[in-house]
């Protein structure tokens, strides 16, 4: 069954789009995630031009996480007091990050550097959950308690001014270290094109101590809110957002992302975090595949117009 | 001094020669195309264009009929394409040269009766551009065998360029017909249809004609709200998904 992009001018098979929309949003739900980092690559492996890909993947992301947010917060497990702040830093990440990608286009090159900073990043932060998580596990396999607070270890940060209380969150921190958190994931996610959750959720938990399952909550509610306004942008900037392609994105996204959310709560969360940890790894070492070995067709063709 | 002049008379010899060829234009091309606009809507996944032509010979009637060769070139909008060439640097695999490709057609296709070079002679092809290699790339691609070659090799590949040198067809020795696919990938705009008609490797007669592709009904609604109304446009996205993360989440909502 096939439909025609009016934006992207290609028709596409809609059972295929709706099924990665309902995969995605699921992943997505269940780990507090955007998923663009697996949207992306996966629309244009399908044959969507990237720049519609990249500019279309945010609606996307926005309605799936509007689902979630909705389901969090009546959970109480939506801190939007740190959420706010976080996107204060978050906003001037973006734009420095969408600076530093129009540098390294001109200078070339971007392709490159956008695949060693997945590289890094992902395996790093993979690879620190599952080590973290797999001892969390242990652990409690050997009837320990799990000790994820431990008052009186205080980070250098702590020392800070203009301490606040994240009642939800549970700590009282000063605001600047979160609003570096927010600056960085905002330059990072503008600059490799995707939302940032997946660098939100482990700085929230590993850095500021906050639970889990509200750091999923809020990182939901910060995806939520940077990636409608990347929608707007591209609209404006790029001219690039396939709107047929979103919403059949967007109506698989919200009810994928409706059962991964209950999937996700229904699971504890070290276990949650070594799946999470294995599935960034996953990206991580495709993308290194990719970079290592021989690719059958040595040249690509792109249109400069930008589609 | 002796040897330019002799260059400049040379040099004026050879632009006026063709005025001294003798007219082989004695025919007459009649065309008629399926359709002048191809239209894109919701369904559209590609379609193909009939061409029929006639021959019309002027001369007087021979006891021998002429033999009829055909080329149709078909030329989608210009664009500018990158080739890029993936080399191995510090053991990773990334785009290393480029070339670039200025007024390429973005579709072209290439229909004829017989491989061209069997048309006549050698320089028939470059001169009248009769081919996938010489039809619309500029010369620059043909100069570079590996980077033109690619561009040639990834736009088949995805079925933008097309060649077949058994797709006309001969209904009487002067009716022919031919079929263009037109894949439902093709860029949107004019497309530019070339039928030269050679014989014995002369051309007898030539004609130009043209088809359009153009969105319709929705697709033509959404394209020209992006290009126009930006702003709305993506407010308006933005709204849709809201809309649809909050109904959903009114729907799936279970206490």
């Amino acid at each position: 069954m096939s439909i025609y992009l009016p934006i992207a001018e290609l028709p596409v098979n809609i059972l295929l789009i709706f099924g990665l929309g309902i995969a995605v949003g699921f992943i997505s739900g269940m780990f507090g995630v955007g998923g663009g980092f697996l949207m992306t690559p996966m629309l244009i492996l399908v044959g969507i031009p990237p720049a519609v890909a990249v500019a279309s993947v945010p609606s996307h992301i926005a309605a799936s996480s509007i689902t979630s947010v909705l389901s969090y917060w009546r959970k109480k497990l939506v801190d939007s007091g740190l959420g706010l702040v976080l996107l204060s830093g978050g906003m001037l990440g973006t734009a420095a990050g969408v600076w530093i990608f129009s540098l390294l286009r001109r200078l070339g090159q971007l392709d490159l550097i956008i695949n060693l900073s997945y590289i890094v990043l992902l395996s790093a932060i993979g690879a620190l959950m599952i080590v973290e998580s797999v001892r969390a596990l242990l652990r409690s396999m050997h009837g320990q308690q799990p000790v994820l607070r431990r008052p009186g270890t205080h980070a250098w940060f702590h020392g800070l001014p203009l301490k606040f209380r994240f009642r939800q969150s549970r700590i009282y921190v000063s605001a600047i270290p979160v609003t570096v958190i927010g600056f960085g994931v905002g330059l990072l996610g503008a600059l490799m094109g995707i939302g940032g959750g997946f660098l939100l959720v482990p700085a929230l938990i590993y850095l500021l101590r906050v639970p889990t399952a509200v750091a999923v909550g809020t990182a939901q509610f910060l995806t939520l809110f940077t990636m409608l306004a990347a929608t707007i942008l591209h609209a404006v900037e790029n001219r690039s957002v396939d709107v047929v392609l979103a919403f059949t994105l967007m109506i698989g996204g919200v009810i994928g992302a409706q059962s991964g959310a209950r999937a996700g709560q229904a699971i504890r969360a070290e276990q949650l975090r070594f799946l999470l940890g294995i599935l960034i790894f996953a990206v991580a070492a495709r993308v290194g595949i990719d970079l290592l070995t021989k690719p059958l067709e040595l040249f690509s063709v792109i249109s400069e117009a930008g589609g | 001094m002796k040897l330019r002049k002799a260059a400049a008379f040379a040099a004026l010899f050879l632009m006026l020669a063709p005025s001294f060829a003798p007219l082989a234009r004695a025919e007459r091309l009649v065309t008629s195309l399926s359709t002048h606009r191809v239209l894109i809507s919701s369904n559209f996944t590609g379609t193909s264009l009939v061409l029929f032509a006639a021959i019309e010979e002027s001369d007087a009637p021979r006891d021998k009929p002429k033999k009829y060769d055909i080329a149709i070139t078909v030329r989608g909008p210009a664009a500018t394409f990158v080739t890029r060439k993936k080399d191995r640097i510090l053991g990773l695999w990334v785009n290393y040269e480029s070339r670039r490709y200025p007024e390429t057609p973005s579709y072209l296709a290439v229909l004829t009766n017989r491989a061209p070079s069997e048309f006549g002679p050698l320089d028939l092809q470059a001169k009248y551009k009769i081919g996938l290699a010489y039809a619309a790339l500029p010369p620059t691609i043909l100069a570079d065998e590996e980077f033109g070659q690619a561009l040639l090799r990834v736009k088949k590949a995805e079925g933008l360029f097309y060649e077949e040198t058994n797709a006309v067809t001969f209904l009487t020795p002067t009716l022919f017909r031919a079929t263009v696919p037109i894949p439902g990938t093709a860029p949107t705009g004019s497309y530019e249809i070339d039928v030269h008609v050679f014989s014995n490797g002369v051309l007898a007669a030539q004609q130009t004609t043209a088809i359009e592709v153009v969105k319709t009904g929705f697709e033509a609604f959404v394209a020209h709200s992006a290009r126009e109304a930006r702003l709305d446009y993506g407010l308006g996205v933005a709204f849709l998904a809201f809309i649809v993360g909050t109904l959903a989440g009114l729907i799936f909502r279970r206490n």
